[in-house]
């Protein structure tokens, strides 16, 4: 086993009945890294989070966490988890809550306490420690359920969607912990389907679709890889209709965005003369004109649209 | 010698999850009013104008309070669980589905113990005497043990809602009620009745009750324990293997 290595899923195999959820898929993180698993909703992000730490078993193939494989109880112990749906215990409060989750860690007390304080501390929660979880909102009960999967300081920290749904202040928390958590040699393995979020935080992002791994690499690398969607964003200070636009040389495709207009191209530099030569020849003014490098959505866009293309 | 550190480090996580259990379930309405309430009118409501003598009530109660109490958490802590939302972060957590399973049973089984005592106390209030303590307390945390888990098994349909499971242990339990010797002593039953009491756990520490407090037994004490012994692992088996299969399926 490579030292390097954190996580290492080989053929892993997930059916629900007939459904094939999660297709032969096989990837590697390494150790330190900030790992994205990106995909639509029901592409088998979370069956896949599920497999990784032995909540449902796999029908073929495996997986290893540290060298333990996964489901083990080794493997469980190394690892932190914030499911998608999880809820702390409501009837508990937040402080036993971390607790209880510390005692099944074996963290011994005087360390779950200071470690407990500090991470609720961090979050924000400590004034409201010793309230029942109920009481709480649903930002407070995700901040919480993220200090219950560090509480027990995991080498690995596995986080399926932790910002879905949550109010601003709360997100950035999360997301600026585990920055913190990223730099500070913690793995992590984060599942979501927001673009911003992965093209902030990770180091690489695998994308999935259909059960199946359509791209694995650097969100950077993903997005310059997807030429097809290169654009130029133009406005002009009079009405100009999009059916004018796409006729001219270059444009593939013409998207109105409010008073501005989106057009996809495969070179940009070239479509930047022809639409100066069309507005003098037109008598129009250009208000503003941008190149716009493909984003992580657009490759994502691209690599799941080609995928069900060939699907 | 690994091993044997890997079942002790379960064992001590199976009493963290009773302890959670204790904490969270022993105030909930269905644990209440199937395990206390429900017990206590049903006994009062077949004993009361019937002229029975003290010795021969305390030893049904304590049996119905007993079997009643400890089948009243371990059924619904999963499909709650489940429900709420929290067995998925249990699950990851380094504990087995048998330790989770075991802490459930352990939780029920405390409940059931310390409830019983109440109409153990008011029979020795009322005068009764319990002629062998020790074979009493030994029966007594056996089948708190044994109900704890049959408890368990009605929960292994991947339901997860309480409110079928307690449906599917009420259509056990109150018939098992009726045939283990509670209302109507083994001796007085025919021998149809008396085959079928046999197949109901509770029939075998309600003839060590009677033995120990009224002093008639209908089967020699050892039998009655053994039984008990090998319907407790029975039902322990039963629900390790099953829960094992059905429990990823609440996910």
């Amino acid at each position: 086993m490579d030292n390097d290595v954190a996580i290492q899923v080989v053929n892993l195999t997930k059916y629900y009945g007939e459904l094939l959820a999660v297709d032969h898929i096989s990837f590697t993180v390494r150790r330190r890294e900030l790992f994205g698993f990106l995909g639509p909703n029901g592409a088998g992000k979370t069956t896949t989070v599920r497999m990784l730490t032995g909540v449902i078993k796999a029908d073929e193939g495996g997986a290893s966490i540290l060298g333990y494989r996964a489901g083990s109880l080794k493997a469980k112990q190394v690892a932190g988890v914030v499911p998608e749906i999880a809820n702390a215990y409501a009837d508990l409060s937040g402080w036993n809550n971390l607790m209880l989750m510390s005692e099944l860690y074996g963290i011994p007390a005087s360390e779950a306490r200071q470690r407990g304080a500090s991470l609720l501390q961090d979050m924000g929660l400590f004034p409201r420690k010793n309230d029942a979880v109920k009481a709480y909102s649903k930002g407070m009960k995700q901040r919480l359920i993220l200090c219950m999967a560090l509480v027990s300081d995991p080498e690995v920290l596995f986080l399926d969607e932790p910002t879905s749904g949550l109010d601003v202040q709360s997100a950035r928390l999360i997301k600026d912990l585990l920055r913190s958590l990223n730099a500070r040699g913690k793995t992590i393995f984060l599942t979501t389907h927001d673009m911003d979020e992965a093209n902030q935080l990770c180091d690489r992002v695998a994308i999935i679709n259909k059960g199946r791994i359509v791209a694995i690499d650097a969100p950077e690398k993903l997005r310059m890889a997807t030429s097809a969607t290169h654009s130029v964003e133009v406005s002009f200070d009079n009405v100009v209709s999009p059916e004018v636009l796409v006729n001219i040389p270059g444009v593939n495709t013409v998207k109105k965005l409010g008073d501005k207009y989106r057009l996809y191209t495969a070179n940009p530099g070239e479509l930047v003369v022809s639409l100066v030569n069309y507005s003098s020849s037109h008598g129009l003014k250009v208000i503003s004109l941008n190149i716009l490098e493909p984003s992580l959505e657009d490759a994502f866009v691209a690599l799941t649209e080609k995928e069900a293309k060939h699907g | 010698m690994a091993d044997m550190a890997i079942i002790l480090q379960q064992a001590q996580r199976s009493l963290v999850i009773a302890r959670k259990d204790i904490r969270i379930y022993y105030s909930k309405g269905p644990v209440v009013i199937f395990g206390i309430l429900f017990p206590v009118f049903l006994f009062l409501s077949f004993t009361i104008g019937r002229q029975l003598a003290v010795d021969f009530m305390i030893p049904g109660l304590v049996g119905m309070i007993l079997f009643f109490t400890a089948t009243s958490i371990s059924p619904i802590v999963v499909p709650w669980e489940a429900q709420a939302r929290t067995l998925e972060r249990l699950m990851s957590c380094p504990v087995r589905i048998e330790t989770i399973i075991i802490g459930d049973i352990l939780a029920s089984f405390a409940f059931g113990v310390g409830i019983s005592v109440l109409p153990i106390i008011l029979g020795l209030f009322l005068g009764v005497t319990i002629s062998n303590s020790v074979i009493f307390a030994l029966a007594l945390i056996l089948a708190a043990f044994c109900f704890a888990s049959l408890g368990n098994v009605f929960s292994i349909p991947p339901t997860n809602m309480p409110s079928t499971v307690n449906m599917i242990s009420s259509v056990v339990k109150f018939p098992v009620v009726f045939i283990s010797g509670i209302f109507i002593p083994l001796d007085q039953l025919p021998a149809w009745g008396q085959a079928i009491a046999y197949i109901s756990p509770l029939t075998y520490f309600t003839d060590i009750a009677r033995g120990c407090i009224q002093g008639r037994a209908h089967l020699p004490v050892a039998v009655d324990l053994l039984v008990l012994l090998a319907f407790t692992a029975l039902f322990l088996v039963v629900a390790m293997k099953l829960h094992q299969k059905t429990m990823p399926r609440r996910i």
